[in-house]
């Protein structure tokens, strides 16, 4: 039980360091993302595959995961920052089924659907696995609160000033001699480098990884957990997410409560919950649990 | 190599056609509400399981049972819109999105908590494909199936074109999807053309979604499968155009059955995602603009 609770601890932090990913791109910079699943994938087989195959230490790997998502970031930035968010939107929800094709078929590179398998994680093997869990929440934790601060520092600074403005209004930002196309797309890949870092934990994490995991579900659980928790702020991103891992788990438990269910009924209903508990929230409190504050008032009532 | 060439143009024309149905759903929608709609995915499975109800358990006739796929998703995409997507409107284009990901994963999971992931098949009579020699001394080679999808696809969509171009509820849907404003001014009601392009939108994503089905089998992800080729023919064609989601399909149809001269053939549904950052990189607007019809 202990063990169960720490590993959902240490997803819930997974979904954290997602949340304060997009909300980087979203939340500030006012660009959906609806792939994220794709970048929470390069970073895990980035990784995965660095320190199994070329030997590389684990954190060269996690760093390296962090690179490449947000080289990434930047290149599908670069194509659709122009554009408007309608096709960032189509666009970015092609790049997470692409990546998941690749994944299956370069069976050279990733073994495709069977996956990686044997993922070194610290001190696996050592230690039992209920210490495992307890290491990795720690660093999972860690790794949020250190995220955290920094995207904090980097939204209160004139950079995140700007973000929200082009968020805004982008025309009023480029009038203001803000170079739009920059900051976007720096964003993203600030964005996108910390999904990646999820990613690459996750790998290391689980042990194995296979395209079968990355699931447009996981973009969705993401997106529930911002907006759930305060789009544009930090501290909702991290709140949303432990919300959403409680809700997922929540409803494993309460499927089984419910009598004359097949198993795929049971996990078609939890499914269904996610986007429910989405389109409520959109509903009912789009800003959020802890709305963002922003300095200037706004004159009409939030 | 002349004899493959033409094998895979005439399998490209066939699967365009069909293609541009569910394509034309998307565009069509977005044309009128001004954002992607992405729950044409589960609304492609819910009309082929509807036809699926209709062709199996009630012995419904293939032309009838398409025309069951169209009429439910067509009402479950107006209900839809009016419960979920109608009211976050106000909050954007990008919200609405959004909840349209979170309906279309709601409307697959009640399709698969009704019918579980078995993969289901309709009931069709058994045809042999038919060989056409031709002069340079090859055959081709189709399937009655696929001929009889796409002359179903060439029917649906000439329906649409008639009904756009001469009845006074599809000129107000055009007049909407070409300014808004000057509509309104000019008297139309807005809901009830967004009603309208739900049910027709939704309607032809249904038709096409059993289509695909027809020449398959159908499980609860068989929209979310084609969705990538869907938005990509309807943004290589400009999204918001009628004509460009048909040429659009044809493009991305044919670009996928060609990709296997050069690609391996499970790469193909990559086709359409590369289609879309070349187009968008090279032609935002899509081959024909952004224009209603």
């Amino acid at each position: 039980m202990e063990s169960y609770l720490l590993a959902m601890a240490v997803f819930a932090g997974f979904y954290a360091l997602m949340a304060l990913g997009l909300n980087v791109i979203f939340g500030l910079g006012g660009m959906i993302n609806l792939g994220l699943v794709g970048f929470y994938a390069i970073g895990g087989y980035v990784s995965a595959l660095l320190v199994l195959k070329l030997h590389w230490p684990m954190l060269a790997g996690w760093l390296a995961a962090l690179l490449a998502c947000a080289a990434v970031g930047a290149v599908v930035a670069v194509i659709t920052a122009r554009l408007k968010g309608d096709y960032l939107a189509i666009v970015t929800l092609g790049f997470a089924e692409v990546i998941r094709l690749v994944a299956s078929n370069e069976i050279w590179l990733t073994n495709g659907t069977d996956g990686i398998s044997a993922i070194p994680g610290p001190g696996r093997g050592v230690l039992s696995p209920l210490q495992f869990n307890l290491l990795f929440a720690a660093i999972v934790w860690g790794t949020v609160l250190v995220v955290a601060l920094l995207l904090g520092r980097l939204s209160a600074s004139p950079f995140g000033r700007v973000l929200r403005a082009i968020r805004e209004d982008e025309m009023i930002a480029a009038v203001a001699g803000k170079k739009v196309l920059r900051f976007k797309v720096q964003a993203f890949a600030v964005g996108a480098g910390v999904l990646g870092l999820a990613g690459a934990l996750y790998a290391h994490f689980n042990a194995y990884i296979a395209p079968d995991a990355y699931q447009p579900l996981i973009t969705i659980y993401v997106v529930l957990a911002l907006t759930a928790g305060g789009t544009g702020t930090m501290r909702g991103a991290v709140l949303g997410a432990v919300l959403v891992v409680f809700l997922t788990e929540g409803t494993r438990f309460a499927g089984n409560w419910v009598p004359g269910l097949a198993p795929v009924q049971v996990a078609a209903l939890r499914e269904a919950s996610i986007g429910i508990a989405l389109i409520l929230v959109l509903y009912l409190r789009p800003q959020g649990i802890l709305p963002e504050r922003t300095r200037t008032l706004s004159l009409e009532p939030r | 190599m002349i004899a493959d060439f033409a094998q895979l143009l005439l399998n490209g024309l066939l699967a365009g056609t069909q293609l541009a149905v569910p394509a034309i759903g998307f565009t069509a929608i977005y044309a009128v509400l001004r954002f992607p709609n992405f729950a044409v995915a589960s609304h492609a499975t819910i009309g082929a399981y509807a036809g699926f109800v209709a062709n199996v358990w009630f012995g419904l006739p293939a032309p009838a049972a398409l025309l069951a796929a169209f009429l439910v998703a067509g009402v479950v995409g107006v209900v839809s819109d009016e419960i979920v997507l109608r009211r976050l409107r106000p909050a954007g284009a990008l919200t609405v999105a959004i909840a349209s990901v979170a309906l279309t994963i709601v409307l697959e999971n009640i399709v698969r908590f009704s019918f579980g992931n078995d993969l289901r098949g309709y009931d069709l009579p058994v045809l042999r494909d038919w060989h056409w020699p031709m002069p340079w001394g090859d055959t081709l080679r189709v399937g009655p199936q696929q001929l009889e999808n796409a002359v179903a696809a060439g029917l649906a969509m000439a329906a649409l074109f008639a009904f756009l171009a001469f009845t006074r509820t599809g000129k107000m849907m055009r007049a909407v999807a070409d300014n808004p404003m000057l509509a309104g001014l000019k008297g139309i009601n807005a809901d009830v053309v967004a009603r309208l392009a739900s049910f027709v939108g939704m309607g032809l994503a249904g038709f096409g979604g059993m289509l695909i089905g027809l020449d398959t089998s159908i499980d609860p992800l068989t929209g979310f499968r084609v969705m990538l080729s869907v938005f990509a023919a309807a943004v290589v064609g400009g999204l918001g155009s009628i004509p460009g989601a048909v040429v659009g399909a044809f493009v991305i149809g044919i670009g996928e059955e060609m990709s296997v001269l050069v690609l391996d053939p499970t790469y193909r549904t990559a086709v359409g995602f590369v289609a879309i950052l070349l187009v968008l990189s090279l032609r935002p607007r899509g081959l024909l603009g952004e224009r209603a019809y």
